[in-house]
């Protein structure tokens, strides 16, 4: 140790007593690692759509059964569907269903088949900011494509107007604003774009994120809608969990039967109905342009994706027993939470798809 | 040693063991090996992860070889995707935020080091490093809630109104654009500047300012020709750090950048980076093509750092600064 | 004469003043930032929200007890990963090193360092998650211990290199081995630089999400131990902050004000231990 004189201000190095501290302070946080349960954890992860929601009922299926935690954690759809895929976690959620060859590669590499259960209902709505204009809008699925395709460029044009004879609208430019990140969101908007529109579906497609031909792109939900809130004359699309949350301006879309409906929980609820009659036995179905009379066109389901072999067998029991509980009594709590429960009929189909899983 | 009794049991000649024995206990092969072991440690994690890149990155490799750098769709539906709006957001997004933040920074820092009472400086230091602790998504809320409406009424219109004609500053601006990432990002990269440099302005020796007040220099004339010179290379390395972070900022950036893949010569145009569009859309990139595309996007960042310090350090060396032996 | 000199005078202020500006305007921004978190987030700010686990929508009561541990956790592993590897390796180019190699090495760590996070969130997650099947604290780690090496790296050299040659020298003429010159004289010298530089590090990584979403995940529940998922804080945040729930985005907001504050209090507390290196006197 270097000890040089006083008078040029040198100290003595303190080492020994402060690594005696530092040990200490180390060993009394990793002491800390010991805190836990001994339940039994079952991992999950996948859409943010629905992450309000699961969240609520894993707390309340914790009430129930204080000895299992089911910890689901939100880092996207494809996230979900590469997480289940891989097995790093026990199941996934996805708010658009697995194609056939994410099917094929989940097959190949874990054994057995990817089960979708359908859990609750979502919708996108148009939200917009229009100086002067203060009613909800009607939007017409021609109009709809005209604007994200970017041929419809100004507020007055005879497309959007002639649903809505009674609003004055500005002779202004329209600016369009749309989803940066992927999201099933996204998904579903263009899912229903390509099916009112053969040149959106040929010119821009479907999926999770894709080419825009128009527009700034906002992240997330929040980005969508701060930027629709500060721009004016703009138009873009959120989550009805959202828009209902935030009190966020929406309009009303023309339906397959001609009505326009605003999008609620009723008239979401109507749409997967409309539905339920065509089910096909894996629940992998897009609901856009539902029939039905009050069918909201823009609505969708959200999956859970769970293995059909599960070889942890307490593991096996606790996913089971929650599905049941998630399609019987756990429905309730949606509508808290503004999503839309699923139809009797699609919960009595599931009801007996649970006991795929072996 | 001496006594014939005396077995020698190394089957080393007997000076050569001990010195060697010696020589370990003097600790001076040791601290050097573990020194090299650490530093050889970087190499290897670096390797690791551009191994990785480069492995992840195959599938689009192969598919758009050299096309992919100037390419400028990304069009995840029909699977045909291009770096080049990428590239061109990152650099000036970065470039920008230097311009911004080195002056700011440097300026704090002499201000810190300089005039600041001893008590004041540590404790707005201190202030200013938490400044690295703000998460970026936090950043970028504040960004898109904050900054963007105040750019929009009050920023923007007076600078266009002042330098509109030139082409950098044409063009209708929504709020997002390379402009609004570029300030935020430079926030988000005042920390290190300032940090850095300030405790490198605090170590230039003392007897260098004196000489030049001696030689009837002011204050002012001290700092900026004698003290800011001799910590050139340590400004420069927190410059190197700032630069890096600006390069691989994801959250902040892409809430408030507009996220549009195109490249626009105004800075009031929506834009993307590299690391905001791999942020967007990796969590929810389905298929091996989109996903192999968007680590190949990191590797051309990797890429993109790569000549971008290359650069620095050829600037470092053709203007010869003076400074720390 | 005397224009010049009162020229030279004129500037001299001038230009100082502007440096306090410069220092005023980053100050600001920072107050305004803590300001901010504060007034959107006061209404979550009170005891049980550091004691108590989250609670889903709806309910009142909910807390980040479990991040704030998590992020304890994470932090530290990092901290013992990171520090120790960036730390030795800036020793070795100031000390030691050679042309080729240094020159090498720091091209190296500025290259690591401008790696996105997700990138590096991405990577740990094939090395070290999918090998070990699950997600887990010790993965969080690694991931946020990788990115803490380049800062290390760079401000310990920085500040080792800053250390006067004469102090070397001294310690060398006094019959001191290289080494012993090194851990006793040169590195006390710098102490307070490098703990700075590690404490801006720690800084930075205790605010990133996107490594942890891929390698420690997150849970709404305590994690023992270091192999299982946990929370962590800027995950927390990040979650509240992009939902569709006013009380979730407070509860954003007010975790981000305790982030910083934490930070704030471990920079504190750090310095107050160990920076009682040598003053070099100006």
């Amino acid at each position: 140790m270097v000890k040089i004189d006083k008078a040029s201000n040198v100290t003595k190095q303190p080492s020994q007593s402060l690594i005696q501290r530092l040990l200490l302070a180390a060993v009394a946080v990793a002491s800390l690692a010991g805190v836990g349960s001994a339940a039994l954890s079952v991992t999950g992860a996948g859409a943010t759509f629905p992450y309000p929601m699961y969240s609520k009922w894993f707390n309340e299926y914790h009430k129930l059964h204080g000895d299992i935690e089911f910890n689901y954690q939100s880092i996207g759809s494809g996230g979900g569907i590469k997480q289940v895929t891989e097995g790093t976690v026990d199941f996934g959620a996805s708010d658009g269903p697995m194609n056939d060859e994410q099917l094929q590669a989940f097959k190949a590499k874990r054994g057995c088949e990817a089960l979708h259960f359908p859990t609750v209902l979502g919708a996108d709505v148009p939200t917009y900011n229009i100086r002067g204009v203060t009613v909800d809008l009607n939007f017409t699925p021609e109009a709809l494509a005209g604007i994200f395709l970017g041929k419809i460029t100004k507020w007055n044009d005879p497309e959007i107007a002639k649903a809505n004879p009674n609003v004055k609208l500005p002779n202004t430019d329209l600016i369009v604003v749309h989803r940066s990140d992927g999201s099933g969101t996204t998904y579903v908007w263009v899912d229903y774009l390509s099916k009112i529109s053969p040149e959106w579906k040929s010119k821009v497609g479907v999926g999770t994120s894709v080419n825009w031909p128009v527009g700034l792109g906002g992240k997330g939900n929040e980005g969508v809608s701060g930027l629709v809130k500060q721009t004016e004359n703009s138009v873009g699309y959120v989550e009805l969990v959202y828009a209902i949350q935030n009190k966020l301006p929406y309009g009303q879309v023309k339906n397959l039967s001609g009505n326009f409906v605003k999008a609620e929980l009723a008239s979401v609820t109507a749409a997967a109905a409309g539905a339920a009659a065509n089910m096909p036995a894996d629940f992998r179905v897009s609901i856009t342009n539902a029939p039905g009379k009050s069918a909201y066109p823009i609505s969708s389901f959200t999956w859970l994706l769970v293995p059909s072999k599960i070889s942890d067998a307490s593991k096996k029991k606790a996913i089971v027993d929650f599905l049941h509980w998630m399609v019987g009594p756990g429905q309730k709590f949606a509508g808290d939470l503004a999503y839309a429960e699923l139809p009797k009929q699609v919960a009595a189909q599931e009801e007996k798809a649970i006991s795929k899983i072996q | 040693m001496t006594t014939a009794s005396a077995v020698n049991k190394s089957a080393l000649p007997p000076g050569r063991a001990q010195a060697f024995l010696k020589r370990l206990q003097a600790g001076e092969e040791l601290a050097h090996a573990m020194a090299g072991t650490a530093a050889g440690a970087i190499f290897v994690i670096t390797a690791l992860v551009l191994y990785e890149l480069i492995t992840q990155s195959t599938l689009a490799r192969q598919k758009f070889g050299w096309h992919f750098l100037f390419s400028s769709t990304w069009n995840p539906v029909t699977g045909d995707f291009g770096a080049l709006p990428f590239i061109y957001g990152t650099v000036v997004t970065s470039i920008l935020a230097l311009l911004i933040a080195v002056p700011l920074g440097v300026g704090a820092a002499t201000f810190l080091s300089e005039l600041a009472p001893a008590k004041v400086s540590n404790a707005l230091t201190f202030l200013i490093e938490l400044l690295a602790a703000v998460p970026s998504v936090i950043y970028g809320l504040l960004g898109i809630f904050v900054l963007v409406p105040i750019l929009q009424h009050s920023v923007v219109p007076a600078l266009k109104a002042v330098l509109g004609a030139l082409p950098i500053f044409a063009g209708a601006f929504y709020g997002v654009s390379y402009f609004s990432a570029g300030i935020i990002l430079s926030v988000m990269i005042l920390p290190f500047i300032i940090s850095v440099s300030r405790e490198v302005l605090l170590s230039v020796p003392r007897d260098q300012r004196d000489a030049s007040l001696a030689l009837g220099a002011t204050h002012w004339q001290t700092t900026w020709r004698v003290v800011i010179p001799y910590a050139s290379k340590g400004i420069m390395g927190s410059i190197f750090l700032a630069l890096a972070r600006a390069l691989g900022e994801t959250m902040a950036v892409t809430m408030v950048i507009g996220n549009t893949p195109q490249i626009k010569a105004s800075l009031l145009a929506p834009g993307y980076s590299i690391a905001a569009v791999i942020a967007n859309e990796f969590t929810e990139a389905t298929g091996d093509l989109y996903l192999s595309a968007l680590i190949e996007l990191a590797l051309v960042l990797f890429g993109v750092t790569f000549v971008l310090n290359g650069l620095a350090r050829i600037m470092i060396m053709a203007t010869g600064t003076k400074g720390t032996h | 004469m005397s224009q010049r000199w009162a020229f030279k005078h004129i500037v001299n202020y001038f230009m100082l003043g502007l440096t306090g500006l410069c220092a005023l305007v980053t100050i600001g921004v920072l107050f305004f930032i803590l300001g901010y978190l504060v007034y959107n987030g006061a209404a979550s700010l009170h005891w049980s929200f550091f004691t108590n686990l989250p609670a889903p929508v709806g309910e009142t009561g909910g807390g980040i007890a479990n991040g704030i541990v998590g992020s304890g956790k994470v932090l530290l592993l990092a901290t013992l990963i990171g520090i120790p590897i960036g730390f030795l390796g800036g020793v070795y180019l100031s000390e030691y090193g050679h042309p080729t190699t240094s020159f090498v090495i720091r091209y190296v760590t500025d290259l690591l360092n401008g790696v996105p996070s997700i990138v590096i969130g991405i990577v740990v997650w094939v090395l070290v998650v999918r090998r070990m099947g699950h997600f887990s604290t010790f993965a969080g780690g690694v991931a946020l211990g990788i990115m803490m090496i380049p800062i290390s790296v760079r401000s310990t050299e920085e500040f080792l290199q800053a250390v006067p040659q004469s102090l070397r020298e001294a310690a060398l003429a006094l019959g001191a081995s290289k080494w012993r010159a090194i851990a006793t004289v040169v590195i006390p010298a710098a102490i307070r630089g490098i703990v700075s530089g590690t404490m801006l590090d720690l800084a930075r990584v205790a605010g990133e999400t996107a490594p942890l979403l891929f390698t420690a995940l997150g849970s709404p529940f305590w994690s023992a131990g270091w192999n299982q998922p946990t929370a962590t804080l800027p995950v927390m945040i990040f979650s509240y902050a992009i939902s569709p729930y006013e009380d979730w985005h407070r509860q954003a907001w007010a975790g981000g004000f305790i982030l910083l504050t934490g930070v704030l209090l471990v920079n504190i507390v750090a310095r107050m231990t160990l920076a009682r290196g040598i003053h070099i006197p100006r």
